[in-house]
This record gives C-alpha cells, structure tokens and sequence, in this order.
C-alpha cells in the first residue's frame, strides 16, 4: 500500500509539474519579450501587468471550434498532438532535481537513452500533424521537421555519450553523482553542442524553420485549431523545460552548487533551468531564423564535429586522469 | 554450467519460497517452470506480442502508406515493451531510439517527399504478393528454428538482479562478442561508404546532362526544335550568346 501510494505520489508531482512549468515558461516568454523589444503586450487582463492573460489565451483555445479538413486523415490529425505531448511527460518523469532516491520521478538505469528516445518519438506528432492536414503548407513543415530531427538527432547523441563517457554511467542520477565541477570547462563544447541541437529538435528559434510563419504558415500546424492547437504550443514549452533540465543534468551538475547542498539542491536544479530557459527566450527574440540550407550546414559541419571532437577529449582525459 | 548444477539450483529456489536465496544465477532449467502457471509478466509478455504481431500484419496489409509507416511504429514500440519485460532495459531504449526515432522518421521523410497521398494507394501494391508471403514465412521459419535450438531451454531468472542491465549487456557485448560487434561495424562503415560512393556517382550523372543540352541548343540556334523553344521562349534572351545567358541566370 505504501508502496502504491509513493508510485501515485510522484507521478501527482511530475503531472503537476508538467501542467504547471510549461505555462510558467510560457508567461516568463510573453513578459521577456515585450521588455527586450521595448513594448507593452496585453497589460489590462487580472490588473498588474496583465497576469491573467494567459487565463484568459487558455480560455480562448478552449471555446474556439475544434475544425478537421474534409481533405484531412482524420483519426490521424487528431492523434498527432497527444503524439507530440505526452513523450514530454513521460521524459519529466526520469529527470532527477535533488539527491537520493526521493527527488526523481523514477530511478531509470538506462536514462540517458530512455529520455533521448523518447524525446525523438514526440518529432513523430509534428510528421503525422504535417502529413493529415492535407495541406501542402504542412507537408512542407513536416517535411523540414524530419530533416532537421535527422541533422541534430545525431550531435545531441554523440555529446550525450560524451558526458556518459566522462560518469562511466548512463544513468542520469548517476552522472550526478560522479559530477566534479572541473566538468563544467572539460564538457563546454558538448554543452553548447547539446543545448543548440535541442533547441533545433525543439524548432524554437533561430531553428523554427519548420513553422516559419513567413513562409508556410504554420508549418505542420497550419489546420489546427483551438485545443489541439493549444497542446502542440504546450508541447513546445514542456520541450523547453525538458531540454533546459536535461542540460542542467548532464552538463552544469544538477543539484550541485557552491553552497547549500544539503536539503537545498533541488534549488539549484530549478535556478540553472530556469536560467536556460530565459537563454531560450532571449535567443529567440536576438536571433533572425536560419534558412534551411544553413541550418542543415549548421548541423553537419558544424555540430557534429565539434561533437566528434569532444568525444575525443573526453576519451583522452578520462585516460589519462584514470 | 552443467545441467545437474542449474537442475539442483532450481530444486534450490523450489525449495526456499523466496528468490533472495538465490546465488547470482540467471539462467534455470526449464522444467521447474510450468507452462500452465503463468505468472503475470509471462501473461503481459504474451499480449504484448499478440499487439505485436498484429501490428505487424497491419504494417504490410494496410493499403494506405503513411498508415503503413505508423502501424510499424506500433510494432517496433511492442518489440521494445517486449525488450523490457525481459529486463533489457538498454536495448529496449535503443530500439526506441534507432527505430522509432530515426528509421521511421526516415520512412516517413521519404514518404512524404515522394508520394504520400491521404487514402487508399492501389497503384503501391506489388504483384509479387505471394512470393513475398513465401520469403516472409521462411525467413520467419528460419528465425525461429534459430531462436528455439539456442535456447531450447533457458528460461530468464526475473526475479534476481536483471540479467539486461547496461552494465551487463556492455560487458556481454565486449567481452564475449566483441569480434561480431566489430564485423558489424566494419559492414556498417562499407555500407556508409557504398552511399557516399552511389549518391557522388549520380550527382555527376544528373548534373551532365542539363550542360550537355544547353551546349547543343545554344550552339545550333537554327535548328527549331522543341528543347530551343522551351529554354528559348521564358524571355528576351533567345538568339543571345552563350555567355549572355549564363550572366542572365
């Protein structure tokens, strides 16, 4: 009993989180913005600073009809946006945010793969949303989401491997455990690697190619429409907080922090995601979009074999310190 | 390990109802297992492989394509629900990771860069259907005349600590296979060079000709065939040199 009662407990917290962050990150975006672009955005909603904005967006979507094309595949069209959320929920469930047992979802031994893998899957929503709109706005954004997740699937692996290398374990508490700060200079390029193809496989800007508005639209979402619509949105601001906990995990240590490592490393956790996740705004309000020739160029050229490269690194040092 | 010892130690485990006294054993005879008993991880593993196997029916029946691409995302994931309930919990991710998120993807891009209509596609249905049907079975009948003389009777232990960790399956992996594992990777680097080699060679195919017609069109102007006109009649530049053109385009 006690046992069913701690499985029901973390997974009340991990959806409480998943419902809660990605809106928090969603507001977080909508204040950000308005401030660096030096203007006022929706002010007047729940009176300070307009608060209950979002509120009232959630209550927009809600009411707004639920439309399918007559041309569209229906049960697909519809199928897509939980395909497209719920990997996100179920990766929040292997990311440790403190010490012990107690501060993660579930202990997974392979975590490394199992929250890469999993985040891969949810690309497969945008592919089935791009491809039963019937529209050729949407198959071309599918079609972009493919070949981006195909450029950047592979240097997010390779730098993940890199810090897997560095802990002699894949599973991510473990590498919390093994984490020394001298791994923060040793696995910088692997972080940046990291942090930059997830963004990509997010396609949040400067990597938002497959929704370019300018250009197609929407992308794969051009059809949707209220709800649906609403959880692909959510799909991408649970993305943000995944790939920002990730990257708080495999790269800048977790939990560890100068002080208060005692009962409050769970902080840290959140402080260093949180400060990822205003990187994430910040770059999409500084950076124009990347075309989709130099965004694959970016990829192969680029970030592979800077991955490659530290794949080296990390193999000579672990040699030599060992 | 010899039979006598594996028996004893299952008439062991019979014997002491708690797996904890067990010693690092992975593998028992079989007849200490009934068939007619099953316990729930036997009873979840067989439904999982009927989904499987259904959706594997689907995947090559279906008459719709993307349908197709889909219904083996189903299968592949029932492949890695399989993979779990036997504790291979690394290989169960991998195949999560290299199938469905890459090969299907994969599938799925160049699908839809080709032909992907919404519907029925009668036209993608191949008339080898029986032949296919016949390999299927005897690749099939071949995989499980394999798996069944290899394993004729182990049975996995999974109440002890988990014989598919990472741990074990990397140490499995390169201490016992390392030699297949390497003859693997020189087959998958041939293979990459074997793509690089063909896509190279039909870059250079594809990109001859165009030059080859142009060249012929523009040095016989007078010669009014359908090709002239095609390139000629977009504008202001038919009957202009060569060179005029190159700097038009």
């Amino acid at each position: 009993m006690n046992d069913a009662l701690d499985v029901a407990l973390r997974l009340l917290i991990v959806f409480v989180v998943f419902l809660t962050f990605p809106l928090i990150v969603g507001q977080t975006e909508h204040k950000v913005m308005a401030h660096m672009q030096g203007r006022l955005g929706p002010m007047y909603a729940g009176g300070f600073h307009g608060w209950a904005q979002l509120v009232a967006d959630g209550v927009k979507f809600a009411q707004k009809e639920d439309v399918v094309p007559a041309g569209a595949d229906r049960r697909i069209f519809q199928l897509a946006p939980a395909v497209a959320l719920l990997p996100y929920l179920i990766v929040l469930l292997a990311i440790p945010i403190g010490p012990g047992e107690g501060a993660v979802g579930q202990v997974i031994d392979a975590g490394i793969f199992f929250v890469l893998a999993v985040m891969g899957v949810g690309v497969l929503g945008s592919l089935m949303a791009g491809w039963a709109s019937a529209n050729k706005f949407s198959l071309l954004g599918g079609l972009r989401t493919a070949a981006q997740l195909l450029a950047y699937e592979l240097p997010m692996l390779l730098t993940a491997a890199s810090v897997a290398m560095a802990a002699g374990t894949v599973s991510l508490p473990g590498i919390l455990d093994a984490f020394e700060w001298w791994w923060l200079p040793w696995q910088i390029v692997g972080a940046i690697v990291f942090f930059v193809a997830g963004l990509a496989e997010l396609q949040r800007p400067p990597f938002d190619m497959p929704v370019a508005d300018s250009e197609i639209i929407f992308g794969a979402y051009t059809e949707y429409t209220g709800l649906r619509f609403a959880l692909f949105l959510l799909a991408e601001y649970a993305g943000i907080i995944v790939l920002c906990g990730l990257t708080t995990v495999l790269f800048l240590g977790g939990w560890h922090g100068p002080w208060g490592a005692d009962g409050l490393g769970w902080v840290w956790t959140l402080l260093k995601t949180a400060v990822l996740a205003f990187v994430v705004i910040w770059l999409r309000v500084t950076y124009p979009r990347l075309r989709e020739d130099q965004l694959q160029k970016l990829s192969w050229t680029l970030l592979v074999p800077l991955s490659l490269a530290q794949i080296a690194l990390t193999g000579i040092v672990k040699v030599v310190i060992s | 390990m010899t039979l006598a010892a594996a028996a004893a130690t299952a008439a062991h485990a019979l014997a002491v109802p708690a797996s904890a006294a067990h010693p690092t054993l992975t593998t028992a005879a079989a007849e200490t297992h009934g068939f007619l008993s099953p316990t729930g991880v036997e009873v979840a593993f067989l439904l999982v492989g009927l989904v499987t196997f259904g959706a594997a029916l689907v995947t090559v029946t279906t008459r719709q394509l993307v349908h197709a691409a889909l219904w083996l995302v189903v299968t592949l994931g029932g492949l890695a629900v399989e993979y779990l309930l036997l504790t291979a919990e690394f290989i169960a991710w991998v195949q999560v990771l290299i199938y469905v998120g890459s090969v299907v993807v994969l599938l799925l891009f160049g699908l839809m860069l080709t032909k992907a209509p919404i519907g029925r596609s009668p036209d993608a249905d191949s008339g080898n259907r029986w032949a296919a049907l016949t390999v299927a079975v005897a690749a099939a009948a071949a995989l499980v005349w394999v798996v069944v003389d290899a394993f004729r009777a182990t049975w996995i232990d999974l109440d002890g600590p988990a014989a598919g960790t990472t741990a074990v399956t990397g140490a499995s992996l390169f201490q016992n296979w390392v030699l297949p594992f390497e003859a693997l990777s020189v087959l998958l680097l041939a293979a990459l060079v074997g793509a690089i080699v063909l896509s190279r060679k039909a870059k250079a195919e594809s990109s001859s000709p165009p030059v080859n017609s142009r060249t012929i069109t523009e040095s016989s102007p007078s010669v009014p065939d359908s090709r002239n006109h095609t390139i000629g009649g977009n504008g202001p530049v038919e009957g202009t040199g060569p060179a005029k053109q190159e700097g038009a385009r």
